[in-house]
């Protein structure tokens, strides 16, 4: 019964993992993406300052 | 676990990013507005000098030809920009704390502060310290190569770091860590790229000092959040067990 218990939860944690995992890795590099890189003009005046400090390529 | 993912996310990236920006405003902030001093003083004696040789249109380091005709939104020097620079500076922190949970929970590791610090190092190494031995931090004014092939280089070259130090950390046969190695380097043996001369009027002391702090904040930065992250989401995972406990 506890190995029972035990592998259900497993199996459910492992496909919430995937999802938990895709999420953050999408989150992550979209909002890095955005910050670093865009090359919208009002987004590297805004982010000018922390793109030179994180050495992120800047114009 | 998403919900966890994103609120572990907003906190840590939120308390590192306002810590990095607190730092950010009195170190590496003082010497971009003083290269921005420098560089506005060389966009003056370059207009002069065009007014003098009947070639008065130049371009600017900061617009692009037609920067003059429309001009651009940009926060206005003081509060605004530092507000702007500190929001920015913690949605990265949000970001970088975000793909250290993503890597630490596809790896399948637990996740304590001792775990997400040894992942903020190796993010560090990937994302700022590798990176920058081709592409060092760079104050405005500085010379530079088409920002379309530095920002690719850098890309690819944080990426490539990241893999082969994933495999190099968790591979076990010698020749696929070998491997790990060679797939590190190569991005370095392509080389970064630079512009044919280097035609800064930043004096090489304040460059070489911006520099410094730049890679000191950068490492600040991610084992501030990796920090965070760690001692973050034990708390998270307390409390999302607690209602189902009770």
């Amino acid at each position: 019964m506890t190995t029972n218990t035990a592998s259900i939860t497993t199996q459910a944690s492992a496909s919430e993992r995937v999802k938990a995992a895709a999420a953050a890795l999408a989150l992550g590099a979209a909002l890095i993406f955005t910050v670093g890189f865009a090359h919208s003009t009002s987004v590297h005046n805004a982010a000018h300052d922390t793109r030179h400090t994180l050495a992120f390529p800047c114009h | 676990m998403v919900n966890r993912v994103l609120t572990v996310s907003l906190l840590a990236g939120l308390l590192a990013g306002l810590l990095v920006a607190a730092l950010q405003h009195v170190t590496t902030t003082p010497l971009i507005l003083k290269a921005e001093t420098f560089e506005t003083a060389l966009r003056a004696a370059e207009l002069q000098h065009a007014s003098f040789t009947g070639d008065a249109r130049i371009v600017l380091a900061h617009g692009g030809p037609d920067a003059a005709d429309h001009a651009e939104w940009k926060p206005q020097d003081g509060l605004q920009r530092t507000a702007f620079t500190t929001i920015v500076t913690i949605a990265t922190a949000i970001g970088f704390a975000a793909l250290l949970l993503g890597g630490m929970i596809a790896a399948g590791d637990a996740i304590t502060e001792r775990t997400a610090l040894i992942w903020a190092a190796c993010g560090f190494l990937a994302f700022g310290l590798v990176p920058a031995t081709g592409l060092a931090p760079e104050l405005p004014g500085s010379a530079s190569a088409e920002l379309l092939h530095r920002q690719t280089w850098w890309i690819a070259t944080a990426l490539v770091t990241a893999g082969g130090l994933w495999v190099f950390l968790r591979a076990e046969a010698p020749w696929l860590r070998a491997l790990a190695v060679l797939a590190v380097l190569v991005p370095h043996l392509i080389g970064a790229p630079h512009p044919a001369a280097p035609e800064s009027k930043v004096p090489a002391e304040i460059a070489a000092h911006f520099a410094a702090l730049s890679l000191a904040l950068q490492a600040a930065l991610w084992l501030a959040t990796g920090f965070a992250v760690g001692v973050l989401w034990p708390w998270a995972t307390r409390r999302a067990a607690a209602p189902a406990r009770a």
